[in-house]
């Protein structure tokens, strides 16, 4: 029974210009309840905060809590 | 992260407290500084910081008793009256003597509440009867505030494990078994107390819009308190009084008439016709909200349109910064503005909360379970209408509590097999090559309880969700298969959802009869004071499955009057007001 690899749109966004993970802010990381914010490294190698699980309740402590205001949450689409 | 590895460790604690949202930290600091030489230990699942149905805040005190507002009596009658009777009044009564010292203390804390110009508190009647709706203008500052007491108080915080199954032995609480939610490794905690404060069972129905996450409770409390509780062989009480609640739909958030309805808005139908005179939470106001819809005037909605520009902008103020802050995005999105449209509602899926009907844990008013030295608090506990100041106030008492109870006792000692076959379950589905995974398990149980166990009840559909259940399990059991720690906490999840969704039907099949309005609606039959003027404890019987007994309910210490009990079935407005 294998796996299907079905696309989702994310809801939360982060602006990788204002993230600073690579400072080692893990800010949004450490606060989220459903704990589906992960740390990246891009291909050039920087870092940056991205939503990993589509599982988000769009209650922003992340984009509260964030100190360069990098993240943005939107609706899920399915309620949007 | 999240790769899966193997380890365990074993802590020791006095108190351990499970669940660092709004009870939890308030039994922790109690405990503390009854006893500061008391090893204390909350646990989360999450990050304590932002934790739990206040995690961005809350908007204000749905049930305080103010003195010059109303009195402990008043209440203890409020409370009882709204949930159909059945009630253990004492728990009520001493939380409604006690709640107002929590409020000062909160206010210690540096949380603010309304206040008037006279500088006294600024209370507003949402309830039938009494007045007891207390805003809080800085509501974002809740769990912040909290955090600091806790970090002054030297709480040992441990973050993100999640509680799985409570350990017992010598007929008392020993510990618990949890698992690190972001590499799988489990941590085994002794403790000679242990206060569970896991909030609602809130990802048990299905939202309408499909999204799993988009529930009305936090969607960290999956119900484990319950589950835990059920395998470790406390009572739970009435857990066929349903959560139901009434929505933005979609959205799935709290329309707030609780904010909007002290300053002019009212729940209204598609004509925008008040139909309700009351806009307080409760399975009879829910009840007349399904007759709405069922009489062809839905949709209900929230009506604000008719209100003046500086009351419609406080409204969206309050409403767009502190509880559910991205509500605004979602009417932008959809392009409903206060000032012209009516918000949109609906009847929520269903979920187990004491905080909003009474469904939980029987605890009394020590916030005692039915086996010493466990201890439940806030949602999960079955005190009615609770809500966030019932969680702090009961949390105290659990705190309080345990500091006594810890006094004489030792560690129990149990049984260590208990913990290696909690290892095998947790692990069974990381030990595939491939299978099910949790979401589909978690869609499937709960599409089945929006089917079949959606009040109004029926009979056999309820037998039926019982045997659709069963086949879940099995799929579960056998097939069930994750890739990494994140996985395997949402497949913990989904057999907590699964245990809460057997609950939900079997207790529902065993009051034959109605009762508390929509939220046990069983078509076939009445309500029926004769035979079901009782609590009903459901417990984990002989066979691994619920078994039930009817508990009596305490003799009250605050008398109803005859022609009072019946007052929240009469809050159908007889003449419609007409649309202003
Ligand atoms: C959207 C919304 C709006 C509300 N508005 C109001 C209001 O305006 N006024 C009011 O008085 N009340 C309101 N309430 C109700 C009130 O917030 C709750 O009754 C109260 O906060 C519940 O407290 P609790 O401690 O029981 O649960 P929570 O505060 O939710 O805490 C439960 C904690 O348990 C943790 N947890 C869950 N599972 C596990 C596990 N397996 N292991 C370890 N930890 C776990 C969670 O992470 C969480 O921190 C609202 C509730 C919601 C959801
Ligand atoms: S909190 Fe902000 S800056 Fe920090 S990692 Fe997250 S997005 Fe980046
Ligand atoms: S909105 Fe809430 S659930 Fe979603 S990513 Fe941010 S903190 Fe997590």
């Amino acid at each position: 029974m294998p796996l299907a690899q079905t696309a989702t749109t994310v809801p939360v966004i982060i602006d990788k210009d204002l993230c600073i993970a690579d400072k080692g802010c893990t800010v949004c990381v450490d606060v989220c309840p459903l704990d589906v914010l992960r740390i990246a490294t891009t291909d050039d190698g920087d870092k940056t905060a991205y939503m990993k699980f589509d599982e988000c309740w769009y209650c922003m402590p992340c984009e509260a809590d964030c100190p360069t205001g990098a993240v943005t949450v939107n609706l899920p689409y399915l309620l949007k | 992260m999240d790769e899966i590895l193997d380890g365990l460790t074993q802590i020791d604690c006095d108190i351990l407290i499970i669940g660092g949202g709004t009870a939890g930290p308030m039994a922790a600091l109690k405990a503390k500084k009854k006893n500061p030489k008391a090893n204390v230990v909350l646990l989360d699942k999450a990050n304590v910081k932002r934790s739990g149905a206040i995690s961005m805040g809350m908007d204000g005190l749905n049930n305080s008793v103010i003195p010059g507002y109303a009195t402990p009596e008043q209440y203890t009658k409020e409370i009882t009256i709204a949930n159909d009777g059945i009630c253990d009044q004492a728990a009520v009564y001493r939380y409604a003597q006690e709640c107002f010292g929590i409020i000062e203390e909160l206010d210690s804390f540096g949380i603010r509440f309304q206040k008037d110009q006279n500088g006294e508190y600024d209370v507003k009647k949402v309830h039938h009867i009494g007045t007891y709706v207390l805003p809080m203008p800085n509501g974002d500052t809740v769990k912040k505030a909290l955090y600091r007491q806790l970090r002054k108080a030297r709480i040992n915080i441990i973050n993100r494990f999640m509680a799985t199954r409570l350990l017992t032995g010598e007929g008392r609480v020993a510990g618990a078994v949890c698992v690190n939610t972001r590499t799988s490794e489990f941590l085994v905690v002794r403790a000679k107390a242990v206060i569970m404060g896991l909030g609602a069972a809130g990802r048990l129905g299905l939202p309408t819009s499909g999204y799993l996450m988009g529930t009305y409770e936090n969607p960290t409390n999956s119900g484990e308190g319950y589950a835990m509780a059920y395998h470790a062989g406390a009572g739970l009480a009435n857990l066929e009084c349903y959560q139901i609640n009434p929505l933005i739909k979609d959205y799935n958030g709290p329309a707030c008439a609780y904010v909007a309805g002290p300053m002019g808005g009212y729940t209204a139908n598609a004509k925008g016709e008040r139909f309700i005179e009351c806009d307080y939470w409760s399975g009879q106001m829910m009840q007349e909200f399904f007759d709405e819809l069922q009489g062809g005037k839905g949709p209900v909605y929230l009506k604000l349109n008719h209100l003046a520009e500086e009351t419609v902008a406080e409204i969206e103020r309050v409403l767009h910064i502190v509880e559910r802050p991205t509500r605004g995005h979602f009417h932008a999105g959809r392009g409903t503005d206060y000032r012209k449209q009516m918000i949109e509602m609906h009847i929520s899926e269903i979920g187990f909360c004491s905080g909003h009907s009474a469904s939980g844990v029987f605890v009394d008013e020590h916030a005692r379970t039915t086996i010493p030295g466990l201890y439940a608090a806030g949602d999960m506990a079955n005190v009615p209408h609770n809500y966030m100041l019932g969680a702090f106030t009961n949390g105290a008492f659990a705190g309080l509590d345990a500091v006594d109870f810890i006094a004489d006792v030792d560690f129990a000692a149990f049984d260590q097999g208990d913990v290696d076959a909690e290892r095998t379950r947790v692990m069974a589905p990381t030990k595939r090559d491939d299978g099910i995974p949790p979401n589909q398990i978690e869609y499937k149980t709960r599409r089945l309880v929006n089917d079949y166990l959606q009040p109004p009840k029926v009979t056999a559909k309820m037998e039926l969700a019982q045997k659709r259940f069963e086949e879940v399990r099995d799929d579960m059991e056998q097939g069930m298969y994750v890739r990494d720690a994140h996985e395997l906490m949402r497949a913990l999840e989904a057999s907590t959802i699964l245990d809460c969704a057997d609950m939900a039907a079997s207790a529902s099949l065993y009051r034959t009869e109605s009762r508390w309005g929509l939220y046990h609606n069983r078509v076939e039959y009445e309500r029926d004071d004769e035979n079901w003027f009782c609590h009903t404890i459901l417990t984990k019987g002989e066979d691994g499955k619920p078994a039930h007994t009817k508990r009596p309910v305490k003799p009250y210490v605050v008398e109803i009057a005859e022609d009072e009990k019946d007052a929240y079935y009469k809050q159908r407005v007889t003449t419609t007001v007409a649309a202003e």
